[in-house]
């Protein structure tokens, strides 16, 4: 123990000796975390982001950089949580996959499922997940000249990293903001001011891969 | 019931936010709302400096109950509320020197829980704000709007 303190690894031991794989996957299942320190930890990782930043595009492309590694982890560890071993086979298809970001990811990350999962009328490749009141957005107010950012990018980069540890690689996922009316807060802001759409659009491999495997399971 | 307007001062003295709920008080000038806020600013520090000796009882002008509880309990709070024929003033100092006042009506009850309420919306929609810079003028919407829906259901 005290040799691992000495040595200027980055690698810490607790005195217990018991580092964190060895602990139980399901034990921290239903823990909960404050809200305040992850606000205050957002706040920081957006400074962070914002350093040496051109423009708003370039900024919640490294919030999005910030989710991905999350998702990738997120993705193993929730399918190696459930008990039962036949749902921890990894989604094979497109709409198990989506069904498991809107159901597990979201409740696993907030507490709740996503509001709503709509496919793209215009484009079949195009999936928009809906989440009426983003967690990470809850205490940010945007000033004027930075109307077009949406700090959900960051959840775009985790819904990102599942998806392409799942094997399902996409040309991107962005998080936009719904204008539901255009009275602005005067108005009230309609019933959901903060309502963000997950656009996720696959590339053209994954659908051709799908539709193989439609033919095959029909 | 009547709340008329809300003023926060940060710690050096100047005016971050302003806000009117209900017309009542006379009109100034943006230029004139800054002065005023620097003038209670050292008129605060003054009364801090006229409490009694240390470990004297409770000071007869602060009957007010402290809002948040203080870790430097004996210290003394300077001037707190502020009492005229048509309004009443009252003020909140955080423990990082952020000072609230707010201006009602004289005959307002539960101004406390009130100016803790608010204590609240600023610690959640200004200090968790990314965008928001310390000691700079306050501009977050959810914060006026918090504020909006607080104050209407009270009045």
């Amino acid at each position: 123990m005290s040799g691992a303190q000495n040595q200027p690894t980055g690698l810490r031991y607790p005195s217990n000796k018991k580092t964190i794989y060895d602990r139980n996957l399901n034990r921290t299942k239903n823990a909960e975390l404050s809200r305040a320190a992850f606000a205050y930890l957002f706040v920081e990782m957006i400074s962070y982001a914002q350093q040496r930043v051109r423009g708003i595009a370039d900024l919640e492309k490294r919030l999005n950089n910030q989710g991905y590694p999350l998702g990738l982890r997120l993705l193993d560890l929730l399918l190696s949580r459930s008990s039962n071993p036949l749902s921890s086979i990894r989604p094979t298809r497109i709409l198990p996959l989506l069904q498991f970001i809107a159901q597990t990811l979201w409740r696993h990350l907030f507490g709740r499922p996503a509001d709503a999962l709509e496919r793209s009328e215009s484009d079949a490749s195009q999936f928009m997940l809906y989440d009426n009141e983003p967690l990470v957005n809850q205490y940010i107010s945007l000033p004027r000249e930075m109307s077009q950012l949406n700090c959900a990018a960051f959840v775009a980069g985790i819904i990102e990293g599942v998806c392409d540890g799942a094997g399902f690689a996409t040309e991107g996922v962005s998080a936009h903001s719904v204008a539901e009316q255009e009275g602005g807060a005067s108005a009230g802001g309609g019933m959901w001011p903060g309502k963000t759409v997950f656009l996720i659009k696959f590339k053209q491999e994954v659908l051709e891969r799908e539709e193989i495997l439609g033919r095959g399971g029909g | 019931m009547v709340v008329f307007a809300l003023f926060i001062i940060s710690k050096a003295g100047g005016l971050i936010y302003n806000r009117e709920f209900h017309s009542g008080l006379s009109k100034l000038t943006s230029n004139d709302y800054l002065m005023l806020a620097g003038s209670f600013h050292g008129m605060h520090a003054i009364t801090k400096q006229l409490c009694p000796a240390m470990p004297a009882p409770v000071n007869p002008s602060s009957t007010a109950a402290v809002l948040a509880p203080s870790p430097f309990s004996g210290r003394p709070s300077g001037l707190e509320v502020l009492e005229s024929t048509h309004f009443r003033m009252q003020c909140f100092q955080t423990l990082t020197g952020t000072k609230f006042l707010l201006f009602t009506e004289p005959q307002q009850p539960n101004i406390d829980s009130m100016m803790r309420k608010i204590y609240e919306l600023y610690a959640d929609f200004v200090m968790k704000n990314p965008f928001y810079t310390v000691e700079m003028p306050i501009r977050c919407e959810k914060f006026d709007r918090g504020l909006d829906g607080f104050v209407k259901v009270r009045s």
